[in-house]
């Protein structure tokens, strides 16, 4: 983990205020894996004065290139949308835990089940199973029609199913009601989007293994401040905890209280 | 010759400049990145007689130029950090205070007395500034009298100098200053957080979860240098000045209100290399001063 200046080699909007960055030139891109996040420093002075933890989308070994995908909703994050190709951005990372490629194996079936904002690390991750011989279903789900992205990248990748709340694009639903319906099946579950979507999926598969990144508000991002903490399950002491910034983002289903 | 070395009742420091408790949990991420012995002191995370989780989440809300957080004590218990967290310490050359917090008078003396005799807690810092908690913590620093019987009974137990941790949630701090002087603290440190709330627009609630929390950041500075400038004055023991420190030409605003060593919290966040930066940095601000030693600056504002 380091904090180093990288240069922003392309912004672009691809949905409702949902903006790709790609960033270049820091040594952090080596290390970076699947589901790690990002911290930036989306301005030089105190306001805002915190990081933003934006998890990475795509990983480019070759090209040294970062991508991370974020919706432009707050303060913060509206200022990192009017960057633009050419500037700097302060980086802290790569941080956390992201998703072990262990958990399935060549020949067997992993779906991906995204929400919004929680649809970009499943990106890096379905071209990491891809190449290790993995085949890989995408269940996306978003509000509506224009907040679905990345739907043809997705594709390329292997059957990609979109749902949306308000039905104005693909299956009318949730992302539940689209496995429910095509009648997926699936031996590993890798997912990461809103906090009740993720419920819900543990609630609807218990038998199946699998994995989900969490989001939480952080401070330091690296386990030192302790405000993005979360109970452990079955722990009748209640005083077990696991920081999502470094113990996760990613957890396997069932090692954590949602 | 060093121009920052420090003299402080228990701490021989190599600089002024010490991460500030519950900042910098008790050093392990941050000894990741960078040599702790190169800290002045580390103030650990303040540690209770029992196992504490905490607050609930959300527990930080950002605000212009600031934060605020309700962690609420979150700390592995009183035997955990001497039996842990205190033994992975001594392997860096630096002086630990140990921030002492509790529920009850008895809690603050049990910590104060056990934590006192770690080989390496050179200090106490006792936290009767905690706003997060819905016991003790800040109940013992808004009132003179309680907390210079609590300093008395924790100077009884403790083997090591004790510093208290002022809150600025009061009236007239430099009343809780001269009370726990006299109650015989060797030090302060000042300031603790203040109160503040943000609510979220559309679910019209506060966003964190425990409701308030405590500001910090840049934009408590002001507060802090206004406090330690009055403070200062009016006791002749050390001040370990706080809020809103984050480059080395701040430490210097708070030698010149009064303060002799500076904790660095809140900048740790954005950017984990914030205090070793500040100590390399620190001598040229002082020669573009024309200061010879950092130790000359102390209550410059007013003297």
């Amino acid at each position: 983990m380091i904090v180093a200046n990288m240069e922003i080699i392309s912004q672009r909007k691809i949905a409702s205020d949902v903006y790709e960055l790609v960033l270049k030139g820091a040594e952090l891109v080596n290390y970076a894996t699947q589901g790690q996040f990002l911290h930036l420093k989306v301005s030089e002075g105190t306001d805002p004065l915190l990081r933003r933890p934006i998890s990475i989308a795509k990983i480019d070994k070759e090209k040294g290139e970062l991508t991370v995908i974020y919706r432009a909703e707050g303060k913060g994050t509206s200022m990192l949308a009017l960057k633009q190709a050419g500037e700097e951005v302060s980086v802290l990372g790569p941080l956390g835990n992201g998703f072990s490629l262990n958990g399935t194996k060549r020949g067997e079936v992993a779906v991906l089940i995204g929400g919004g904002i929680g649809v970009p690390p499943l990106y890096e991750l379905s071209l990491q199973l891809v190449s290790a011989g993995v085949k890989v279903i995408h269940v996306l789900g978003f509000a509506g029609s224009d907040d679905v992205f990345y739907e043809e990248k997705f594709t390329k990748l292997g059957e990609t199913y979109v749902a949306t709340m308000d039905g104005t694009y693909g299956e009318a639903g949730t992302v539940i009601d689209v496995i429910d319906k095509k009648g997926l099946s699936f031996d590993t579950i890798y997912s990461c989007g809103p906090t009740p979507m993720l419920k819900a999926i543990e609630k609807s598969f218990p038998e199946k293994k699998g994995f989900l990144s969490l989001e939480e508000r952080m401070g330091c991002g690296i386990g030192a401040c302790f405000a993005c903490v979360c109970h452990v399950k079955n722990d009748p002491t209640r005083n077990a905890y696991k920081k999502i910034c470094t113990d996760g983002p990613v957890f396997a289903i069932g090692e954590v209280e949602l | 010759m060093s121009k920052l070395n420090m003299e402080l009742p228990g701490l021989s420091m190599k600089n002024p400049i010490m991460p500030a408790s519950g900042c910098f949990g008790f050093g392990q991420e941050y000894g990741k990145l960078y040599d702790l012995s190169k800290l002045g002191a580390i103030a650990i995370k303040a540690t209770t007689v029992e196992t504490r989780f905490g607050n609930p989440t959300p527990r930080v809300a950002e605000t212009s130029s600031g934060m605020l957080n309700a962690i609420g004590l979150q700390n592995p218990g009183l035997e955990h950090v001497l039996g842990n967290e205190l033994v992975w310490l001594e392997n860096y050359d630096v002086p630990i205070i140990a921030n002492v917090a509790g529920s009850k008078i008895e809690d603050y003396i049990e910590v104060a007395e056990k934590i006192s005799k770690a080989q390496n807690v050179h200090a106490l810092e006792l936290n009767i500034s905690c706003p997060n908690v819905k016991e003790g913590g800040i109940a013992f620093g808004t009132n003179p009298e309680v907390a210079s019987e609590l300093t008395k009974l924790v100077k009884e137990v403790s083997d090591v100098p004790v510093y208290v941790k002022l809150s600025p949630n009061v009236t007239d701090i430099v009343e809780m200053a001269v009370a726990v002087e006299k109650a015989g603290a060797d030090g302060l440190s000042m300031i603790n957080t203040l109160l503040g709330m943000r609510i979220d627009l559309k679910k019209r609630k506060p966003i964190l979860a425990n409701g308030f929390g405590g500001l910090s950041g840049p934009a408590v500075k002001p507060v802090a240098i206004r406090m330690v400038h009055q403070v200062s004055q009016a006791v002749s023991i050390p001040i370990i000045g706080m809020g809103g420190v984050s480059t080395a030409e701040d430490v210097v605003e708070f030698f010149l209100a009064g303060a002799s060593a500076v904790a660095v919290g809140t900048a740790n966040f954005v950017d984990p290399f914030v205090c070793p930066n500040i100590i390399d940095k620190l001598p040229s601000v002082l020669d573009e001063l024309e200061v010879t030693h950092i130790s000359e600056l102390i209550g410059g504002s007013w003297k």
